[in-house]
């Protein structure tokens, strides 16, 4: 059960970074039109096609002890993001990223503009606008990425393994245990693992099928 | 009330370009922009909504100068307390009757209205005939009731100015008849100076106090139809003269082929 509680902890955490960041960026791309945004939009989908391992090891050169990133936080904070769960979440979560952008980003296309404009000449703010009408006509489609996103976080393998490493009760979450109990011959914890991932997972993709389903009906 | 429009605009759609220039002005209580389809008469109505952005030009509504190039003037479209009833209402989908008329005077953090304000949307869902249909979805209520609270949540701000973008479009016949009667009706209650935009002739005869006629992008004519010949002496429209007025601008539209062409091109 450890390697379960593990991955849905840092599969939590993963998806709410990734969704934050995912809403933001999405928002940006779908109104706002500036140079380098067809770029920006391959960047953040780059997560989705790359191998997992090759992300991974860009993360490594980032937030390594000698990275830009872990350098500057191991000696600002004395952390080290290798190696710990927090880095497997960091790897989770740009993992999972694409899957939330591209959803919320279809999801802000969708929403109609006169209902914006509308807010508009009624009196709301640009943020009011946003949080009383384009998040509240967006959020299903959000909410159907953000779903996907966990089920991609809880079976993360390649660049948390880079990033991460396997540690039993630290870092070692469902994907790898899953290898590990293989390459060991335990046949039966790896079936346990199987079944228990393969449940979540369906689970996951008809609760996000229904979130797609079309709600104004005319 | 005085509505002073002057305004120029290039509009680029799908290749073509489109020049806007219009100017008018209206001192009437009821003023109608008539105009076919690509007149320019939309482009206006957003203009002085402050959706769209001139190139050029002065928009005053009541001795409040909303635009003006040559001062780099332009306020916003939330702080120039105009109403705006889009053509299909643009009614929230996700909010029911009555949080849609109390979403203007609802704070951001917000969705349902406060106590303060409570009494006065049950009061002006009562006069506008929907309080009923209060806590119904917009696509679970009628047409004509869609407009009733299209209106009155355009109205609970007390614009200085209603907008209305082709209001009986929507509607099927019987209703539309209804409805401008209505309109006029909550002209008359409100005291709300109203501008439509329409390319219905009836909708002028029985609006209008002012017609601008817009014809490719300008205006060709302005005119007060509340003496006569469009009224008479018991103030009673006279609609053959209404229809003259209008139709004149069939005139520059491309001619209608007749068979006898076809036949001859074959």
């Amino acid at each position: 059960m450890v390697p379960l509680l593990l991955t849905l902890k840092v599969a939590c955490w993963a998806t709410l970074f990734a969704t934050a960041f995912g809403v933001l960026v999405a928002y940006a791309i779908a109104r706002l039109r500036f140079p380098g945004r067809e770029l920006l939009d391959a960047i953040m989908t780059l997560p989705m096609v790359m191998p997992p391992t090759v992300l991974g090891y860009y993360l490594l050169v980032l937030v390594g002890r000698r990275g830009p990133i872990g350098h500057w936080l191991e000696t600002h904070f004395g952390i080290s993001l290798v190696f710990t769960w927090q880095g497997a979440v960091i790897a989770a979560a740009v993992v999972a990223f694409p899957l939330v952008y591209k959803g919320a980003r279809a999801a802000f296309e969708g929403v109609e503009h006169h209902y914006e404009q509308a807010a508009r000449v009624l009196g709301k703010s640009e943020w009011g606008v946003f949080v009383r009408v384009t998040l509240p006509l967006a959020w299903r489609g959000i909410l159907a990425g953000a779903m996907l996103a966990f089920a991609r976080a809880m079976g993360e393998f390649g660049a948390t393994l880079m990033v991460a490493g396997s540690l039993p009760g630290k870092t070692q979450t469902l994907s790898i245990a899953v290898y590990e109990a293989v390459q060991a011959g335990k046949d039966d914890v790896a079936n346990f693992l199987v079944i228990v991932t393969s449940v979540v997972c369906i689970t996951i993709l008809v609760a996000s099928g229904r979130m797609l389903q079309p709600r104004f009906a005319a | 009330m005085r509505i002073e429009v002057q305004i120029q605009k290039m509009l680029r759609s799908s290749g073509r370009e489109f020049h806007l220039d219009v100017e008018f002005t209206c001192l009437d209580d009821v003023s109608v922009v008539f105009g076919a389809s690509g007149s320019g008469k939309s482009a206006t109505l957003r203009a002085i909504a402050g959706l769209d952005r001139p190139d050029s030009g002065r928009i005053v509504v009541d001795g409040r100068v909303l635009f003006d190039s040559a001062r780099g003037i332009d306020v916003p479209a939330r702080m120039r307390s105009v109403g705006y009833l889009f053509q299909d209402y643009a009614l929230f989908p996700h909010l029911t009757v009555e949080d849609n008329v109390a979403f203007p005077v609802n704070p951001w953090w917000r969705r349902r209205p406060a106590r303060e304000v409570a009494k006065r949307i049950r009061d002006l869902m009562d006069i506008f005939e929907i309080g009923s249909v209060a806590q119904s979805y917009p696509w679970q209520i009628s047409g004509g009731q869609r407009q009733r609270v299209g209106l009155a949540r355009t109205l609970i701000r007390k614009p200085a100015v209603l907008l209305l973008d082709e209001p009986f479009a929507a509607l099927d016949p019987l209703l539309r008849i209804r409805m401008r009667q209505e309109l006029l009706n909550t002209q008359w209650l409100f005291k709300v100076p109203m501008l439509a935009i329409t390319h219905d002739p009836e909708d002028v005869s029985v609006l209008a106090e002012t017609v601008v006629v817009l014809n490719q992008g300008r205006v060709e004519k302005t005119v007060d139809v509340k003496t006569a010949p469009y009224r008479d002496g018991d103030g009673r429209v006279n609609e053959g003269s209404i229809r003259e007025l209008l139709m004149g601008i069939d005139k520059a539209g491309p001619p209608l082929l007749r068979r006898k062409t076809i036949c001859a091109v074959k």
